[in-house]
């Protein structure tokens, strides 16, 4: 299993046909306490860096964008009763949705995690 | 603040940017015929503020207020006895000179005020959370179309002919831009409402049935089967209410399984005010409440546990989620709200049933009374203070002729529904605490006297 990170701070891991994304531990903290997710519906269609959650915390409410383009598979329904699990596990637990791959060849732009860990740092 | 007026070169060079010739392109959707292209014609020469005053003072005699003659509009709007302390409170410079808040917290008076007008809202309407309040009605009807599309991810509503016309085009305008079919067909003169219509035409496709309660007519129904139909199907049901004092004696939209009530607030604490500023009433069940438009306040305690008051899910709103937001009302009628809150305040739960079986006592009186007139049928087997008559002839003129009788006598169906001849010989009369019985018997004697003069045959 491969894990790829965004610009946006989404993380995605491939296993097989199916990947799953959520938002980095970085993105969590900048937001602060979460209190509402939004998951897409299993089904849609998305787009690569398009909409695609919505996360909404004490101080602001964000989009999470598709890392890559997919079919959504299932949304973490989790996220429903307790959205502060992205806070306490914002790359385990607190995973956003699952997709299928429509275009396997997105994932070489995206980063890896040591790439992503440099591209924090110079935040 | 200095305030620095734009040079041509600052105007062409914004009008390059977004790709506009000239100012007059950004005014295209205004019908050319609306537009003035050229000084007013047959405006006179500037004049003295003295002569001014005396020539619009004459033209304001010319004008039937609806507080000198006996009066029975509605349709939307009602006349209703507002306290005079109402005004006085809202007229306290801490209200009235304090727009909503975009600081809020500083403002706890403000946000106290407003805290307490949902609660009477969400109690009134019988839903479990209510916002800090809309425009009106008619643009708060269109925001629970909108929402019912963002939760239920249709874009289809169902609209009962019973909904009041002017909403319906309000909505119908919205829906140009949204991409949101609307299903409406205008009503009967019936005491029938158009129910049957409705259940058959909710299904998989629809993101909400919209209904009026009392509606257009005055007709009030069971709304239970409405709902459970829209939510085997996945729909919600919108309920409408443009006269809440009606909810002192009926049940509320809520409490028959509406998904979302709105209505129009003007008839508690708000006067005529020619038309507006109206206060829109919004409330919905608590599962919705993050797709709920408008301000939001909520109670809560500081750091050393004293009640406070806070705007809350706020970052659903314009300033924080840009384009995204879930409206673009990023406001409230805080004034009117407040006026709303005051008189529903003095009224109590026990002042607003009286009141409301007062509406309804007197509105039973004139039915009869009315109805005696030969030609003139009662349309409604139930109203509340609101029904409609059927005249043996076209209601527009004979409206006209009461007037000139010095009586305002009801909305003609003609004035709501133009050319729609099945409806042209409805009227609707209102009947609220303000009239008496001497006005509801200069009423049936100008009518009479009126339909058997043959005036508009």
């Amino acid at each position: 299993m491969t894990r790829y990170y965004t610009e946006d701070h989404e993380w995605i891991e491939v296993d097989g046909n199916i990947a799953t994304v959520g938002i980095t531990d970085y993105a969590q903290g900048q937001l602060g306490d979460i209190v509402f997710a939004e998951v897409p519906a299993v089904g849609s269609t998305l787009k690569k860096g398009g909409d695609a959650a919505v996360v909404e915390s004490v101080k602001a409410a964000s989009d999470v964008y598709a890392p890559v383009s997919g079919v959504v598979t299932e949304g973490n329904d989790a996220l429903g009763d307790d959205p502060a699990l992205v806070n306490s596990d914002p790359e385990g637990e607190g995973w956003f949705f699952k997709l299928t791959l429509s275009e396997a060849s997105e994932l070489d732009s995206l980063m890896d995690e040591a790439a992503y860990k440099a591209f924090v740092d110079g935040l | 603040m200095r305030y620095l007026p734009l040079t041509q070169s600052d105007r062409q060079a914004m009008l390059g940017v977004i790709g506009a010739k000239s100012i007059d392109d950004l005014f295209v959707d205004v019908p050319a015929e609306a537009r003035l292209d050229g000084p007013i014609q047959g405006l006179p020469n500037h004049a003295s503020e003295m002569a001014v005053e005396r020539h619009f003072s004459d033209l304001a005699r010319k004008n039937m207020a609806a507080s000198h003659h006996p009066f029975f509009l509605g349709c939307g709007a009602y006349k209703h006895h507002v306290p005079a302390s109402v005004d006085h409170l809202i007229q306290r410079g801490e209200f009235l000179t304090a727009y909503t808040p975009y600081q809020p917290e500083i403002a706890q008076g403000t946000l106290q005020m407003l805290f307490e007008f949902q609660t009477q809202v969400a109690r009134l309407l019988g839903c479990d959370v209510a916002n800090a309040s809309m425009y009106d009605g008619s643009t708060a009807c269109w925001e629970a179309i909108s929402m019912a599309g963002r939760i239920t991810k249709r874009k289809k509503a169902v609209l009962s002919s019973g909904l009041h016309p002017h909403y319906v085009s309000v909505c119908e305008t919205m829906a140009k831009f949204t991409g949101d079919t609307l299903d409406t067909v205008q009503p009967e003169l019936s005491a029938n409402t158009d129910r049957t219509r409705l259940l058959a035409a909710i299904d998989d496709e629809t993101s909400c049935v919209v209904v009026q309660y009392p509606d257009i007519l005055g007709r009030i129904e069971d709304l239970t089967a409405i709902a459970a139909k829209a939510h085997e199907h996945g729909a919600l049901l919108v309920a409408v209410v443009t006269e809440p004092v009606a909810l002192g004696a009926i049940k509320a939209p809520g409490e028959m399984g509406a998904d979302i009530v709105v209505g129009e607030g003007q008839s508690i604490g708000v006067g005529l005010q020619f038309g507006g500023p109206y206060v829109g009433l919004f409330a919905c069940k608590e599962k919705f409440v993050r797709q709920m438009p408008g301000r939001l306040c909520g109670e809560t305690v500081d750091a050393e546990g004293k009640r406070g008051f806070v705007l809350t899910l706020s970052t659903r709103e314009q300033h924080i989620r840009r384009e995204k937001a879930t409206s673009n009302i990023c406001t409230n009628s805080g004034l009117c709200a407040l006026a709303f809150s005051i008189h529903m305040t003095l009224l109590g739960e026990k002042g607003l049933r009286d009141l409301a079986v007062l509406n309804h006592g007197l509105a039973v009186q004139a039915a009869e009374r009315l109805a005696q007139i030969p030609g003139v049928e009662l349309v409604n087997d139930s109203f509340f203070n609101e029904f409609t008559l059927k005249l043996p002839k076209e209601a527009r003129p004979v409206v006209r002729a009461l007037a000139d009788r010095k009586v305002l006598g009801g909305v003609s169906l003609g004035r709501l529904y133009p050319g729609v001849s099945a409806l042209e010989n409805g009227l609707v009369v209102a009947v609220t605490e303000v009239v008496t019985a001497e006005d509801v018997e200069t009423l049936a004697t100008a009518l009479e006297e009126t339909l058997s003069e043959g005036v508009g045959a």
